[in-house]
């Protein structure tokens, strides 16, 4: 099986061990660390979606997928630094799950997505204070914050981050998506963020139409 | 008044006790081994101080298995969960007298109801919950954001005035035993919401109050001075606890620093405190059932071990609403086989440690009152009911337990009707096997007209709901269940004037909520 096809394959088969040690044969035998993504990540990222919509792979497979990529892309980063290129993003996201709130795999599993789907992902973590969100925006350059929170009392404090942001001067160029379990459509209009999903699929769609065309010149 | 399950003659072998024996097994060497997160220095102390391996760090407690089998050995087997009234309101109340739980198909020895060993306690009212593995109780579903009104039909985030509508009309459903927080009072302070979801409730029902949104020590000290003040003082509040409390997990395998401090006060104060597990296959527990019934358990039993360290003898209860998490969403479910399984499989474990079980049941996933939520709440119901859980949750809200919807907090009390007849079983004894009227009627004839037919006829179910008219009266008026549901609702909650508490009470809730904000 040619070189890329292999790497490919071992993203659809969510198989982050051998996706890893490919990428390092990659950097070994000297190839572009761009080349590798793109001929060889891509594609079964890709894939592995079509797959997802057609019904046959379910979201397991689709993380288990997302988390091979991201491993190997971890490996090839130092190379890609060395040689100062930088894959193309989507868009820069900040992420995090509201202060006062520990609850993690919905964030985790959205943060998973948008980075399989092609954004870079700055996970705050849990228990993050709302400026801490608009400091790393600015500090990352994001052009999204997404606000995660499981419960009706620290859901409040979406609306803080949205205030944050606003004090730093970054709204409304920064756009803001919430998400939880008591999150609803009405609650994300009221507090003015710019969108909610109730799922991670929705989330990263959602993510894709708030930044379509303003990806920041730096990451082009 | 209520009317609980008593005594069921049902049961369901759905674990062996070799089955059970090797959760629990499981859970203790993971408890042990791979421990469990605790995200409170006081509660590291409390374990740390009683043989737990505790790394800071991580925050994680590893508990030798034989200090939780000793801690949950401390925890009372029966107990009872009491209404609003006061102690000289009772009447008097049959209770179960065998000290321990025992599952269902044990219950089945005993030949009848009737024959069932039982004491007569004074001081239990109407509206007290026995929790003796004997009766089981519908609770309200929890903690909804959103509401259907009732007159106008809109969906719009709860109030603090919903969260008295739906006691009110909890009080007047005789199906529903005690009153669980059903909707967030989203009006009021975040942090003394739980506080004035309680006030509404208790200036609307009698019945018992458990709360699953006080999450911080402040507000729970709180919560138990404002039970302490309805029960009629500490010692009172101890012996008839008007409100119970319910904290969350964190799966898999940890806990929320704020549920467990607001446990802590709560079980040192003595108000009965459960924990609940919600892990779900494939995303917060293995996709395997057992797996999860293993993560969801060790998070249980090691916050309940916890309160028993701090609180030697604390009333405590297990508490599960485990599901499977959505293979395309990765959401949560609200119904399905899997939480079927669950909800009859947790009150073998609940048993094996003797301990009561508050249990998800109901609570469906669908988005309107129909199909798929009667499938989900009849079969989650009597699943539960089949194992013998004591509290049943889960009664009145849509859509994973986000919406409220009052066409389907009456039509689940319809289908806790049916499963309250179901669970009665089938006697048999001469007077069941009605030989004389049967010889009296003969070939041929019928019943109609037999005294035996009389006097027993009452014991056979009746709808509220279910449509039985002539096809024809049905093609007249196109309207159902769901539409008389609603009816139902709308009169009551119009009409039903519950027992008000006394003003002076009223005013000194008002006071200890406004001393927190």
């Amino acid at each position: 099986m040619p070189f890329f096809d292999s790497l490919t394959q071992s993203v659809i088969a969510g198989d982050p061990e051998t996706c890893v040690a490919l990428a390092r044969q990659a950097l070994a035998d000297g190839l572009d660390p761009l080349d590798v993504i793109n001929q060889g990540l891509v594609p079964g990222i890709q894939n592995t979606g079509e797959q997802f919509a057609s019904g046959e792979m379910f979201l397991p497979d689709l993380m288990l997928a997302a988390e091979a990529m991201k491993q190997a892309i971890a490996v090839l980063e130092p190379e890609m630094a060395r040689r100062g290129t930088r894959r193309q993003v989507l868009g820069r996201v900040v992420i995090g799950t509201i202060q006062g709130d520990i609850h993690e795999i919905g964030k985790n599993l959205v943060a998973t997505m948008l980075s399989a789907s092609g954004f870079e992902v700055h996970d705050l973590g849990v228990d993050v204070p709302p400026l801490k969100f608009a400091e790393q925006a600015r500090a990352v350059g994001a052009n999204l914050v997404g606000v995660s929170a499981l419960l009706t009392t620290t859901m409040v404090r979406q609306k803080e981050v949205i205030e944050a942001l606003e004090e730093l001067g970054l709204r409304p160029g920064v756009k803001v998506m919430v998400g939880g379990a008591p999150v609803t459509r009405r609650w994300a209009e009221q507090i003015g963020a710019d969108g909610f999903s109730e799922d991670a699929l929705g989330a990263v769609a959602l993510a894709k139409r708030l930044v379509c065309g303003e990806i920041p010149k730096k990451s082009r | 008044m209520i009317n609980p399950i008593s005594f069921p003659r049902l049961s369901l072998n759905i674990l062996s006790d070799e089955d059970v024996r090797r959760i629990h097994t499981a859970t203790l060497d993971l408890i042990e081994a791979t421990g469990v997160r605790f995200p409170l220095g006081r509660a590291l102390d409390i374990l740390e101080a009683h043989g737990a391996q505790v790394d800071r760090a991580a925050q994680v407690a590893r508990i030798p298995g034989r200090v939780v089998e000793e801690a949950l050995k401390l925890a009372p087997p029966v107990y009872t969960l009491a209404g609003r009234e006061g102690e000289e309101d009772y009447g008097q109340q049959t209770i179960a007298e065998h000290p321990g739980r025992t599952d269902n198909a044990r219950h089945m020895a005993d030949d009848d109801r009737n024959l069932s060993p039982a004491v007569r306690r004074p001081w239990s009212s109407p509206n007290d919950l026995i929790l003796d593995g004997r009766h089981i109780y519908l609770g309200t579903d929890g903690c909804g954001v959103e509401v259907i009104d009732a007159f106008t039909g809109q969906r719009r985030a709860s109030t603090k005035a919903d969260a008295a509508d739906c006691a009110r009309l909890a009080d007047a459903l005789d199906e529903i035993g005690f009153w669980w927080s059903m909707v967030s009072a989203q009006d009021c302070p975040p942090a003394s919401r739980g506080l004035h979801e309680l006030e509404a409730a208790w200036n609307n029902t009698s019945k018992h109050l458990q709360t699953e949104s006080i999450v911080s020590q402040v507000e729970m000290e709180a919560a138990v001075r404002m039970a302490e003040a309805i029960a009629g003082g500490r010692a009172a509040m101890r012996r008839r606890p008007p409100l119970s409390i319910m904290q969350c997990t964190v799966s898999p395998l940890g806990h929320d620093a704020g549920s467990l401090e607001a446990g802590l006060a709560a079980a040192e104060a003595g108000l009965p405190v459960g924990y609940m597990t919600m892990a779900s296959c494939a995303s917060s527990a293995p996709a395997t059932m057992a797996g999860a019934l293993v993560v969801g358990n060790a998070e249980v039993i090691s916050a309940l071990a916890l309160m028993e360290m701090a609180a030697p003898g604390a009333p405590v209860y297990y508490a599960a609403a485990q599901t499977a998490m959505d293979l395309r969403t990765g959401g949560y479910t609200g119904g399905g086989p899997e939480d079927y399984l669950f909800g009859a499989a947790t009150n073998r474990l609940a048993d094996f440690y003797n301990l009561p079980l508050s249990m998800g049941a109901f609570a469906t996933g669908a988005k309107q009152p129909g199909w798929q939520a009667a499938v989900d709440n009849s079969f989650s119901s009597f699943m539960a009911s089949l194992t013998g859980a004591d509290m049943l949750l889960g009664c009145g809200l849509l859509h994973g337990s986000r919406i409220l919807s009052y066409a389907q907090m009456v039509m689940d009390c319809e289908i806790y009707s049916i499963v309250r007849k179901m669970m009665e079983g089938i006697i048999v004894n001469e007077e069941t096997l009605a030989l004389d009227s049967i010889r009296a009627v003969g070939p041929g004839g019928q019943f109609l007209t037999q005294k035996h037919t009389r006097a027993h006829m009452r014991e056979l179910w009746r709808p509220r709901l279910f449509d039985r008219r002539a096809y024809d009266a049905w093609e007249a008026d196109p309207a159902g269940p769901a539409d008389w549901a609603l009816q139902r609702a709308r009169e009551l909650l119009q009409s039903h004037r519950p027992v008000p508490l006394e003003p002076a009470m009223d005013a000194e809730l008002k006071r200890i909520i406004a001393s927190v904000e």
